[in-house]
């Protein structure tokens, strides 16, 4: 086209990306790369092909990493971890800060071969994906310099092997090392198979900035690959970022080994808009949602959920909009969208659109055209798309979004929880009241208020339910990188066998009135629905009581007992607070019978009992206190505005006890997740389920609402079991044998539950540590809330 | 308001909309999309409007780095650009000879070569307009003969728009009656900082009236005004009562121009269309002086608003120095090598 045809016309013109150096870089390594291990490039084996999707064309061959390279690097990274731990934070420091200095200065280079090799436009490589990475070294660098003071109670958990998606390669490397390495960490990753040029790329940048060998260690391949690292016996902590699917599979196959996990998953993400929005900036908001990265984020705003009366106005604003995007080559820096990863995505996309059409909804696709070859898909909407439409639930992982429309911010809110998912929501209102509101009532681990799509180190991000656990950035991500120094000499809990009740004929006294406690449901004493009772007895023999043997069924109501008490989650913390207090004052008057029954089941002196039911009140006093002062923090991410860190109840939360400390063990465990506003259902040390039976009627009596704790005795295994299972648990806290913890956690894979356990390990509930911060960060979850202000 | 007729009037692109229209003889002197119309003062409309601050940024903020034009595609842009300045002088030491020799530079804005290089000569082009006061307007009309250039008066006690309300009326009467084709004229700030919606649609019909066939650019002195709110309101509020134009600035304000000022009103313009179906220009001013600024409002046009709104009848903007960065940027793309200013005739 001439100047005077552009005259006329006023087309953009095309407007590429030199690639020059980065095809000069893949070239020097003769489009051929190793494995990066122990600080030094190593060919693998066998390799794959690695390719461009907006061509197809080959770009480089990487090596498919066997057991023995997952081995050599894990050997290699734990080789390092003691001597990378040991160095001074400051000097670790140094090392991080050299890291985002090195990404800064090969920015470009690092932008363009994301680009060529991901799809993603440059713009969104060199603009947002690189100086994110970057930031995030520097913030973590911090991090490290501050380790000693911020976290003194804290140790590095050792070798972390982390497997990250190809959506976002270069910057889910940043997310996954920095937090890692910055608090004494050693690393094996592994990059997508897709995309791993780039993480190959920041390993040379990290050997030429001096970073000692062993700490990062990079090894590509494809799903066996990963599979090695996660299964590898000496790997601490599996972090990783990807399906749901896959996540299932790896909390599977890590359960009861101990390992750390954080698992950050699908997202079907709501992206609410009232009618009271700046309806034009939450188009645009749209498009960041989900036609950034071609749709392929997992926190993409991808279910449109929109106020009836403006619902039509707003499609048609979304419809124009969606007429001025263009598609194009990723390395031409005018477009809006680039290439879909690979084919087998792109066969994806196709089949889920095909089939919400055939489900009724509507197709809205703009009529510009898309690259005639390579591995492209329009922007789409669907609207009128039914709640029970497959691509109303099912994560697309494309440039789709689907419609539907809401009457009121409770039913916006429902339909925005509605989801196995709860990664991110996105809120447009100018009523700061309602826009509020409904952020504190969304269940997701990040919230948008007229924004969306905001990422940055400091702020954690992480998803509830089926979107994974654990928090990626800002001081809540630190934590996942970090174990309690308390637990380090955890001993392994000694097995029991239960004492057999040797029946003996009474005498003529006066019997004592028969007192068989039944099960505590609903704020409600109700007896087991298979009405089966065990008799519980001293070490001698003596019977001292019997108690209901729950089954599943039980499990159940006390689970729908758990979640109708919404109101509990809802109170205020000094209502909370009032009510623990309570419980212990209330405990405190029955103080001596709970030490006289603890001491004949236990077999030992009242005195002794007597100090566990002090230590029990002790410790209802301090999470009373915890209750109103577990508050959360601003995070002050680079915008005008703020990010809320709230910490929020995880939910309905399963309890088993152990054996020990039957009293102090289960206020220990129920106090910090009702003082932060969960409801419990509990099962009781099995040696001594009496001390929770006997707390009936302190509950009562303390104004303790119904449905907030319940208790079902029985076998802890079982119940355990069921617990873990039921997809209306939240989490489960279980405490007892290994075999206890391995079941929970592979059982826990089924709504992807968070769990806590002592793989078998038996804790000192008297102690300090036994309570405070890191309880009540277990009992929280973290939802952020980024609210941009301005007028 | 003797002149007008008023009727209900369906307009055909939308439904329920009450327009005033003018009689008939004093219909538009634009041959390429019907000249806007006065519509009845609508308050709820106004008092609807809705503007994201944070979310308006983070629009333009990402533009430049969706939108680029390189090559011949940018020297095109740049020439289109040219078209739709509205080559300016506003200063208290402006003289005749001064302004003829900017209309000069308006009826020439380029080199004939450089133009003969992009194969561009035979076009004709010139600035979209020569903008002066009142004082000039008889001269820049008169050195104008012959190109078909309009001059544009500012008006109504600019900048700050305080003078007597009916000298500023008078003002514009006397400089139509001077040839003005085109009157940017100043709202009153304190309508719109006081929410009186109802004195900023009255006085704006008042000065669409006194223009009689000369178009009208309403100066919302966003600067002043500050809130992207306001500016929204105020665009609205000009629009319905007739202006042919919305206009950021006046130069004068300590903010001019801004992308994040001017996706307001495009959006407004966009929504004005969508309920009445008539075309309403924008024309930023001040501080836009390089060829890379002008590329980013001319895409923010072309993105918001659409093709047609990157000719001069819909665009215009206010500058006095970006042509000759223009001009640099030009000839750089012919020879390769950078330009100077002294390679270009002085305007």
């Amino acid at each position: 086209m001439s100047v005077a045809d552009y005259f006329d016309t006023m087309d953009y013109g095309p407007a590429p990306e030199a690639d020059g150096d980065a095809r000069a870089w893949i070239a020097k390594h003769d489009a051929n790369f190793g494995h990066f291990i122990d600080g030094m490039f190593v060919k693998g084996s066998t390799t794959f092909d690695s390719n461009a999707p907006a061509s197809g064309e080959h770009l480089a061959k990487l090596a498919q990493g066997s057991t023995d390279d997952v081995d050599a690097a894990v050997k290699a990274a734990r080789k390092a971890q003691k001597k990378w731990a040991a160095l001074p934070g400051h000097a670790r420091a140094r090392h991080l800060y050299a890291l985002a200095r090195s990404i800064q200065r090969n920015a470009r280079l690092i932008a363009v071969i994301e680009a060529l090799d991901n799809g993603k436009p440059i713009r969104e490589t060199r603009d947002i994906d690189v100086p994110l990475a970057a930031r995030h070294f520097y913030h973590h660098a911090g991090w490290a310099q501050l380790q000693n003071k911020e976290f003194p109670d804290y140790d590095p958990v050792g070798v972390v092997g982390q497997i990250i998606p190809w959506n976002f390669p270069v910057l889910m490397l940043a997310w996954k090392i920095a937090p890692a390495l910055a608090l004494g960490n050693t690393v094996v990753l592994k990059p997508a198979e897709f995309t791993s040029l780039t993480a190959l790329l920041i390993a040379e940048l990290a050997q030429a900035a001096g970073l000692p060998a062993g700490v990062l260690n990079i090894v590509t391949g494809e799903g066996d690959t990963g599979a090695a690292l996660v299964g590898h016996p000496d790997v601490d902590k599996v972090a990783f970022t990807g399906s749901t699917e896959v996540g299932r599979i790896i909390r599977k196959q890590t359960a009861g080994s101990g390992k750390s996990l954080t698992l950050e998953l699908g997202g079907k993400s709501p992206f609410i808009v009232f009618d009271d929005a700046d309806l034009d900036g939450a188009v645009e908001g749209v498009v960041d949602a989900i036609w950034f990265n071609q749709g392929q984020v997992c926190c993409a705003g991808s279910r449109l959920l929109l106020h009836e009366g403006i619902a039509d106005a707003f499609i048609a604003k979304l419809t124009r909009r969606m007429e001025t995007l263009r598609v194009g080559a990723p390395l031409d820096k005018a477009i809006d969208m680039g290439a879909i990863v690979a084919p087998v995505q792109l066969e994806r996309i196709k089949a889920l659109v095909d089939q919400g059409v055939k489900e009724g909804a509507t197709l809205h696709q703009p009529s510009g055209a898309i690259p005639a070859t390579g591995s492209y898909f329009p922007p789409t909407l669907l609207s009128n798309v039914g709640t029970s439409s497959t691509v109303a639930t099912e994560e697309i992982f494309g440039p789709v979004a689907v419609s539907m429309t809401f009457r009121t911010p409770d039913e916006a809110v429902q339909l925005a929880n509605h989801s196995r998912y709860g990664l991110a929501a996105s809120i447009w209102s100018e009523t700061i009241g309602l826009a509020l509101n409904v952020a504190s009532k969304l269940d997701s681990g990040v919230v948008w208020v007229n924004a969306t799509n905001m990422f940055d180190a400091s702020v954690g991000f992480g998803g509830k339910k089926e979107s994974g656990f654990g928090r990626e950035g800002g001081r809540e991500g630190a934590f996942e990188y970090l174990k309690p120094k308390f637990w380090k000499g955890a001993k392994r809990r000694p097995s029991t066998s239960l004492p057999e009740p040797k029946p003996q004929a009474g005498g003529f006294d006066l019997p004592t009135i028969d007192r068989t406690a039944k099960l505590y449901i609903g704020g409600k004493q109700a007896r087991p629905d298979g009405n089966y009772s065990r008799t519980v007895a001293s070490p001698k023999g003596n019977i001292i009581g019997d108690v209901g043997v729950g089954n599943r069924k039980d499990v159940r109501n006390a689970v729908a007992a758990a979640r109708k008490a919404t109101g509990w989650s809802a109170a205020t913390e000094h209502n909370r607070a009032q009510i623990i207090y309570y419980l212990a004052e209330n405990l405190s008057v029955r103080a001596d019978e709970f030490a006289a029954r603890m001491a004949s089941v236990a077999g030992t002196t009242p005195a002794k009992a007597a100090k566990e039911v002090d230590a029990a009140i002790n410790r209802l006093f301090s999470y009373a206190a915890y209750a109103d002062k577990n508050d959360g923090r601003v995070h002050v991410p680079p915008l005008r505005g703020v990010a809320l860190a709230m910490n929020e109840p995880i939910g309905v939360v399963g309890i088993v006890c152990p054996n020990e400390a039957p009293l102090l063990g289960a206020i220990s465990l129920v106090a910090p997740l009702i003082a932060m506003g969960n409801r419990v259902v509990l099962v009781p040390s099995v040696a001594n389920p009496l001390a929770a039976t006997d707390l009936y009627s302190v509950l009562e009596t303390s104004d303790v609402p119904a449905g907030v704790i319940n208790i079902v005795t029985g076998d802890s295994q079982e119940l355990g079991e069921v617990l873990a299972s039921h997809a209306d648990v939240d989490a489960v806290w279980a405490f007892g044998s290994h075999e206890l913890s391995t079941k929970v956690e592979s059982l826990s894979a089924g709504n992807l539950k968070r769990t806590f356990v002592d793989y078998g390990r038996e804790l000192d509930w008297f102690a300090p540590a036994a309570e405070g911060p890191e309880w009540l960060r277990k009992a929280c979850e973290i939802k952020n809330i980024w609210i941009p202000y301005g007028e | 308001m003797a002149w007008f007729t008023t009727r209900k009037r369906v307009n055909p692109m939308t439904s329920n909309v009450t327009l005033i229209t003018q009689d008939a003889h004093l219909g538009h002197n634009n041959p390429l999309h019907p000249r806007n119309e006065v519509m009845e003062f609508d308050v709820g409309w106004v008092r609807d409007v809705r503007v994201n601050l944070s979310a308006t940024e983070r629009r333009v903020a990402t533009l430049p780095g969706r939108r680029t034009v390189k090559k011949d595609a940018q020297a095109a842009w740049l020439l289109k650009a040219l078209t739709c300045i509205d080559l300016t002088t506003l200063n208290g030491d402006d003289t005749e000879g001064r302004v003829r020799r900017l209309c000069a530079k308006a009826a020439r804005p380029v080199r004939p070569d450089l133009l003969e290089a992009l194969g561009m000569a035979e076009r004709n082009l010139t600035t979209g307009a020569v903008c002066v006061y009142h004082r000039f307007v008889a001269t820049a009309v008169d050195a104008l003969q012959g190109t078909g250039i309009p001059v544009a008066a500012v008006s109504t006690g600019f900048p700050a728009g305080l003078s007597p309300h009916h000298l500023k009326v008078q003002e514009i009467k006397e400089s139509v009656a001077d040839g003005a084709q085109e009157i940017d004229i100043v709202i009153t700030r304190e309508h719109v900082l006081t929410g009186n919606w109802q004195a900023l649609y009255d006085e704006m019909l008042e000065y669409r009236e006194a223009c009689g066939d000369a178009h009208v650019k309403a100066i919302l002195a966003t600067g002043d005004i500050k809130t992207l709110r306001n500016v929204a309101r105020a665009s609205l509020v000009c629009m319905m009562a007739g202006a042919d134009f919305i206009k950021t600035s006046t130069g004068k304000e300590g903010v001019n121009a801004t992308l994040a000022v001017s996706l307001t009103m495009l959006r407004c313009i966009r929504a004005y269309e969508e309920r009445t179906g008539f075309k309403v220009g924008y024309k930023p001013a001040g501080g836009i002086s390089t060829a890379k600024d002008v590329l980013n409002y001319q895409f923010l046009m072309k993105e918001e608003l659409g093709r047609e709104w990157l000719e001069p009848d819909l665009f215009r903007v206010g500058a006095s120095s970006l042509l000759a960065d223009i001009e640099r940027q030009l000839e750089h793309h012919i020879t390769g090598a950078y330009s100077a200013f002294l390679r270009h005739p002085i305007g």
